[in-house]
């Protein structure tokens, strides 16, 4: 491959440089219907699951037809995309804040052959490239991250546990049978990058292991009083080791102290804790961001393991569907899951889903954990 | 294919669009070149990115070193190092950057914008993407160090498209698609999102904070793009007088001819629409009331939560005098637990050039710049600190929006100069009054 320049000259690399102008300005990237309308949208309807339909002031009317998207996706697809766009929406398509893909029309006669060409696309192992769906009181796409594809702290893989798990809710991403939209989020490790803290549904990705301590790199490689600074336990303290003879720097973890959160790991790369036995899955519920009728509410620990269970990870798909079958059949309508087991009590919660429950799900970190054990009498037996 | 699959091969079937055969097509592509494109990263990149995952797929650990410090010139952050572990038997991907290319506000785009990156990106990159990274930005997943000039350079001079942010700094702020197509935005989330991004490019591009902070803009209580989870600085947009009601419309309502909540609950029978229990009943400050045919909100008691809006979008509107509140100190767990954010401003207007909200911004980041410690985030600090330190840096009067409740313990600082006398006192003048 011979190498083609861009015409930076590496010799004079700030010759010529722009920076700092930013991101594109957003309007030039508007459909014509979405330029004219924008502030003016009287109301809007979901016509079918996956198919939105907005009314503005004047009466024009833009129909949006929402489709499921991996995140993960080749330049092959975002051109098949393009292409989707060009033939139907005059070039134009957006992304949603769950990365779904979002493609517009502006005239209901539009709509019929979208929904058919993108429902007749598959991939080559037969799954849906554009899945329609995704709106209401259904299941959307799983705000997810790295993984194993490009990410060194996690602790289990994200765009696998994913698609997992929209294979076995798929029915839901195309209805609005639930008692409230169920957003389901994923992590790989406790930093927790985007929503699993606050969903109705989060699995994150574990450790339970300690880190393993590479004394002869440690000094070299760390800035030592970062990787102390980085421990929420104060688990890790600064010693002295002697490594073939020779006396160095290092830090000693205390394993009793430890709960294998791999910050220490972020700081240093002479600690990983990385293991196939050890890692897994925490499963946690009744989050949310919304403030419509409960405030936002935090997600709960409420499945402490599962096992890395690969590529499917049947026993996390099971509990997921066991929960979200437990609160369809019992919420009340627009109750949230969250909402619902504050209702109904988690001890309600935890005999309804199945799920045992155990001292790990019991919290003990610093002074408020004692506001989420039970001051009161009441309780249900 | 260069590497046997079996595990990743069974994450091709099922209904859900699958990365594998996204993967597996694009590395065809690749090895196919039909376009006859002098690529500049190894043509087998991607089978060996389906590699590398196969085998952590097999020993349940990812494969990839410990961080990576990479970037352009002049900026301090915007693209992710990373290093396989295993170079020698997936070559393509010894090198596997990430580069986070600033998304436009609302993530519109245009075929012609999303082909030229692809252009560019199949050329000096893997050809795989995150569409998009949870902070908001385009993510061009996999490319080798030497490339980055050059995909920058391109990106600046053809493209006029800057990077995101990584590390301690501003990263890329992200909104939701408020007025564009939303009836329920209280501001332009676009305009104020797109403004303070341009506006603060040099904090965006060369990493001076104690550690990261995000801006996130929601335009109702909504909150679609979850600013008040998942960044440091949220603003939800909000309104200050009443809710606008449409009788005729509630009734349409009630006589069933519109579906609550747009439909959104269509795939079961709930019953027929019921305004007492679906909507009057559920309201959390119990300030409405459905009697003779005629929806009644007592606005003043109304705590925005958008319920009622929400399940009755075509009789009940928002507001017109208009702003947004401002909430602070959103994280995640690490290191002293999640955080939400915090109100610290409960309405400001939304005006060009955005002057009032600029200050507060400014007033933060002096407070947090210069009292933060290494990697805390504002959160920590407003906790280390306490609410009340949050307030004096941003001249804001504490007010009773400012808590759930009031403390309930009483151990209260007073600051010397609201008490009478002051503490400096001697033990002399106490002992003629109370002997030893």
């Amino acid at each position: 491959m011979a190498f083609i320049s861009s015409g930076y000259n590496p010799d004079k690399p700030m010759e010529d440089r722009i920076t700092d102008i930013g991101p594109k300005k957003f309007d030039q990237f508007y459909p014509p219907v979405i330029a004219k309308n924008k502030g003016k949208w009287l109301y809007h309807e979901i016509l079918e699951p996956g198919v939105l339909v907005h009314v503005a002031e004047g009466g024009d009317e833009v129909y949006t037809v929402r489709c499921g998207g991996a995140r993960l996706m080749s330049t092959g697809l975002i051109r098949e995309i393009c292409e989707i766009a060009d033939k139907h929406c005059e070039g134009h398509v957006r992304f949603t804040t769950r990365n779904n893909i979002e493609f517009m029309v502006d005239d209901k006669s539009k709509l019929d052959p979208l929904k058919k060409d993108l429902e007749g696309r598959k991939f080559a192992g037969g799954s849906f490239k554009f899945p329609v769906g995704g709106t209401g009181a259904g299941i959307t796409n799983i705000v997810h991250t790295q993984g194993w594809i490009h990410c060194h702290t996690p602790a289990t893989d994200a765009s696998g546990t994913v698609k997992a798990t929209m294979d076995e809710v798929f029915g839901d991403f195309q209805n609005m049978r639930l008692p409230a939209p169920l957003r389901i989020s994923m992590a790989c490790c406790l930093n927790m990058c985007g929503a699993v803290h606050c969903s109705d549904i989060a699995i994150l990705g574990y450790h339970r292991k300690p880190p393993m301590l590479d004394h002869e790199y440690l000094d070299k490689l760390c800035e030592i009083p970062l990787a102390i600074a980085a421990c929420p336990t104060g688990a890790i303290k600064p010693s002295k080791v002697e490594v073939n003879g020779e006396q160095m720097k290092s830090v000693a973890v205390n394993n009793d102290r430890c709960m294998f959160c791999g910050n220490c790991y972020t700081m240093c790369p002479s600690l990983p804790l990385a293991d196939k036995e050890g890692d897994g899955i925490v499963l946690m519920a009744g989050g949310k961001v919304s403030n419509r009728i409960s405030m936002p509410k935090f997600s709960k620990v409420v499945v402490a393991f599962l096992p890395n269970e690969t590529p499917r990870w049947p026993t996390m798909t099971d509990t997921i569907k066991k929960m979200i079958e437990a609160y369809s059949s019992d919420a009340n309508k627009y109750e949230r899951l969250g909402e619902w087991a504050e209702r109904i009590g988690w001890e309600r919660f935890f005999e309804k889903c199945e799920l045992p429950f155990t001292h790990h799900l019991i919290d003990d970190f610093r002074d408020p954990a004692y506001y989420t054990w039970r001051q009161s009498t009441q309780f249900k037996f | 294919m260069k590497h046997e699959t079996p595990l990743l091969d069974q994450l091709e079937s099922g209904p859900w669009p699958s990365f594998v055969s996204d993967m597996k097509a694009q590395a065809e592509v690749r090895a196919n070149n039909a376009e006859n494109i002098e690529f500049q990263i190894p043509q087998d990149a991607v089978e060996d990115l389906l590699g590398v995952l196969e085998l952590s797929y097999e020993d349940g650990t990812t494969h990839w070193k410990h961080g990576g410090i990479v970037g352009v010139f002049g900026y301090g952050g915007g693209v992710i190092g990373r290093y396989c572990d295993q170079p020698d038997s997936f070559p393509g991907v010894a090198h596997f950057h990430t580069m986070r290319v600033n998304q436009p506000a609302g993530k519109f785009y245009t075929s012609e914008y999303l082909r030229d990156l692809c252009d560019l990106w199949d050329l000096r990159g893997s050809g795989v993407t995150n569409m998009h990274g949870s902070t908001g930005d385009i993510i061009l997943l996999g490319t080798t160090t030497p490339q980055l000039e050059e995909i920058f350079y391109e990106l600046t001079h053809k493209f006029d498209q800057d990077l995101g942010g990584s590390g301690s700094n501003l990263r890329t702020p992200a909104d939701c698609i408020g007025q564009a197509r939303c009836e329920y935005a209280c501001y332009d989330t676009q305009a104020l999102c797109h403004e303070l991004t341009v506006e603060y490019q040099d904090e965006l591009h060369r990493p001076a904070f104690p550690y990261k902070f995000k801006f996130k803009f929601d335009g109702c209580p909504n909150c679609c793009v979850a600013s008040i989870a998942r960044s440091d600085l949220s603003f939800v947009g909000t309104w200050k007088d009443d809710i606008k009601v449409d009788q005729e419309a509630v009734a349409s309502y009630v006589g069933g001819e519109f579906p609550p909540n747009a439909g959104a609950h269509a795939g079961r029978d709930w019953g027929a629409f019921d305004i007492q229990k679906e909507v009057v009943a559920l309201c959390p400050s119990q300030c409405m009331k459905y009697e003779d045919g005629k929806l009644e909100i007592n606005n003043r008691e109304c705590v925005r939560c958008m319920h009622c809006i929400n399940v009755m979008p075509r009789a009940l509107r928002i507001g017109d005098e208009r702003g947004l509140s401002m909430l602070a100190g959103a994280k995640a767990p690490i290191l002293d637990g999640a955080q939400m954010g915090s109100l610290l401003v409960p309405f400001i207007k939304v005006e060009e050039p955005y002057d009032e909200i600029k200050e507060v911004i400014e007033n933060v980041w002096d407070w947090w710049m210069e009292e933060g410690k290494n990697r805390e985030r504002l959160g920590e600090l407003i906790k280390r600190q306490g609410f009340q330190k949050l307030l004096e840096a941003t001249n804001i009067e504490p007010m009773a929006q400012h808590v759930q409740e009031p403390r309930s313990n009483p151990y209260i600082f007073w600051k010397e100069d609201e008490v009478e006398g002051g503490w400096d006192r001697d033990i002399n003048e106490f002992r003629k009054h109370h002997q030893r």
